[in-house]
């Protein structure tokens, strides 16, 4: 298990083989989050993301503990970066790692949801009228609700 | 009591800082009375606090309610909703 804040690009290809040497892991899921040239009909040239460090280690870490405890996972891995990110650039990385698809696939999405509602991360977009910081959306609220009562 | 506050992202540009010590009475027992206390500074705390929707705090960087409890040397942060992943 492990958590990484960062502001290098990561590779993909190589965390996933990291994690799928170990011979008992039948389903790899991973998910990673990119950086779009829109949001709410602006055009996105940046955005730079600002953290809490030390909370944003500990809410990762207390994310990753509970789909643990709540699905059969061999192994997960959360890889956040944070600075200055362009449309294209990878932002997020979540790879679970079990002997089955279903635990892997539900522990990749509870991560998500969960991270965007509880880690310390903002993003601030530069857009031609000018800079702005990036609303949270009422849905990422509504995605993670739907978890607590399952 | 002192503790340290930190602000985050919009708020912590409408405040115009990232971190303060403030020195507060013991009767400030909870976020909410913190918050109040900033706001009764008046500006830019007040603007700042007025101008962010709905605003969460952390206690020792842990997501806190507003009935959260406060000690003397504890870091309350106060920020928007996050925007992370």
């Amino acid at each position: 298990m492990a958590v990484r804040v960062q502001l290098e690009e990561f590779d993909v290809g190589a965390e996933i083989a990291k994690l799928r040497a170990d011979p008992r892991v039948g389903a790899v899921a991973s998910f990673i989050g990119v950086v779009r040239d829109v949001n709410d009909d602006a055009a996105i040239a940046s955005m730079t993301l600002e953290h809490y460090p030390g909370m944003t280690e500990r809410s990762l870490e207390a994310i990753v503990e509970q789909a643990r405890s709540r699905w059969n996972v061999y192994d997960i891995l959360v890889i956040h970066r944070i600075g200055e990110l362009r449309p294209t650039d990878p932002i997020v990385l979540v790879i679970v790692t079990s002997a089955h698809r279903g635990d892997a696939f539900a522990a990749c999405q509870f991560m998500m949801d969960y991270l965007k509602t509880d880690a310390p991360f903002w993003k601030k977009e530069a857009t031609p009228e000018g800079a702005r910081w990036v609303e949270a959306r009422d849905s990422d609220d509504t995605a993670r609700k739907r978890w607590e009562s399952e | 009591m002192k503790l340290q506050v930190r602000y985050f992202a919009a708020l912590r540009e409408r405040v115009g800082r990232a971190e303060e010590t403030v020195d507060i009475p013991d009767s400030i027992a909870t976020v909410s009375d913190l918050r109040r206390a900033l706001i009764a500074r008046g500006e830019p705390w007040s603007g700042a606090f007025a101008e962010t929707r709905r605003v969460r705090a952390a206690v020792d960087q842990a997501m806190a309610g507003d009935d959260a409890p406060l000690r003397d040397g504890v870091e309350v942060a106060f920020f928007p909703p996050v925007t992370g992943g």
